[in-house]
């Protein structure tokens, strides 16, 4: 068995009817015990108070907000390489959840940034890039809407897609480059002496896996309904 | 242990703008999911009829 077999939308269909109830429910728990373990259960930080809990909505978001921009890489890649409508249609619907990302992480970036750095925006290289990346996903959405071929459309929105991966790099990695900006480096990092205490780095740890989870869960729903949108269209169109 | 302090309402805003955004991009996926399901059962409907 292939996986490009599920690039066949019957297929894909009937795959992800399967295990879209599963997936629904692991992100939901994961999440919300996530979210209820670094709301409730963990202690205010010596340095920065209470507001080290919005790291638990912060550090996720972002994290998807970059991963979004790079899962629809692969498939804007896969579409223009082999064809295959529903990678492009993931990546279609892989956009808004990147833009909701997006603003979340640039949200509750501006909103912890007010008392820890006495300013909710600086021009600083991460946020900076997050920016351009929010604008990215705004364009690449309007493209969608704004040629009526799909077919061009899907190419135009991947050729969009790889010059914008730069810009999703840049965000992940604009802190190494430059040690000049406000934002500090990663909160994550494998080295065990560099990462957040453990008694945040679980709960986020949990938060990040719900929130992966909850990406695919909508990714897979929204990449139904374009499917669905495509035959509707094409019943109309066919006038049966 | 549930300890907020001076910056009580910076955190419950961060959560309420967060919350709210999640909640707006998981309705509006669902809605549209349900819609387009309903318009595509009625438009096979009708051409299972004109068969």
């Amino acid at each position: 068995m292939s996986l490009w077999e599920y690039a066949n939308p019957a297929k894909f269909m009937a795959l992800s009817a399967r295990i879209l109830p599963y997936l629904a429910i692991a992100s939901s728990c994961l999440l919300l015990a996530g979210l209820f373990w670094g709301f409730f259960l963990t202690p205010a930080d010596y340095k920065q108070g209470s507001t080290v809990k919005i790291i638990f909505l912060h550090v996720p978001a972002a994290l998807m907000a970059i991963n979004a921009w790079l899962m629809m890489l692969v498939t804007s890649l896969v579409w223009l390489i082999r064809r295959h409508h529903v990678s492009a249609l993931a990546a279609k619907a892989a956009a808004p959840i990147g833009i909701t990302m997006t603003l979340i992480a640039i949200a509750t970036g501006a909103i912890w940034g007010k008392p820890m750095w006495g300013t909710y925006w600086a021009w600083d290289p991460r946020l900076t890039s997050f920016m351009i990346l929010l604008v990215f996903y705004f364009g690449y959405l309007a493209l969608w809407e704004a040629i009526e071929d799909k077919d061009t459309a899907a190419d135009l929105t991947s050729t969009l897609c790889i010059v914008g991966s730069i810009f999703a790099l840049l965000s992940r990695y604009a802190v190494n480059f430059w040690s000049q900006g406000l934002h500090q480096g990663a909160s994550l990092s494998l080295d065990k002496e560099q990462h957040v205490d453990n008694t945040f780095y679980l709960p986020l740890l949990v938060c990040i896996v719900g929130m992966v989870l909850l990406f695919l869960t909508l990714v897979l729903i929204r990449t139904r309904t374009e499917i669905r949108s495509r035959r509707l269209i094409a019943l109309r169109l066919r006038g049966i | 242990m549930f300890e907020l302090d001076k910056y009580t309402d910076t955190v419950l805003l961060a959560y309420t703008v967060s919350i709210i955004l999640l909640g707006t991009l998981i309705w509006a996926t669902l809605s549209k999911s349900k819609r387009i399901k309903r318009a595509l059962d009625a438009q096979e409907q009708k051409t299972d009829d004109k068969r």
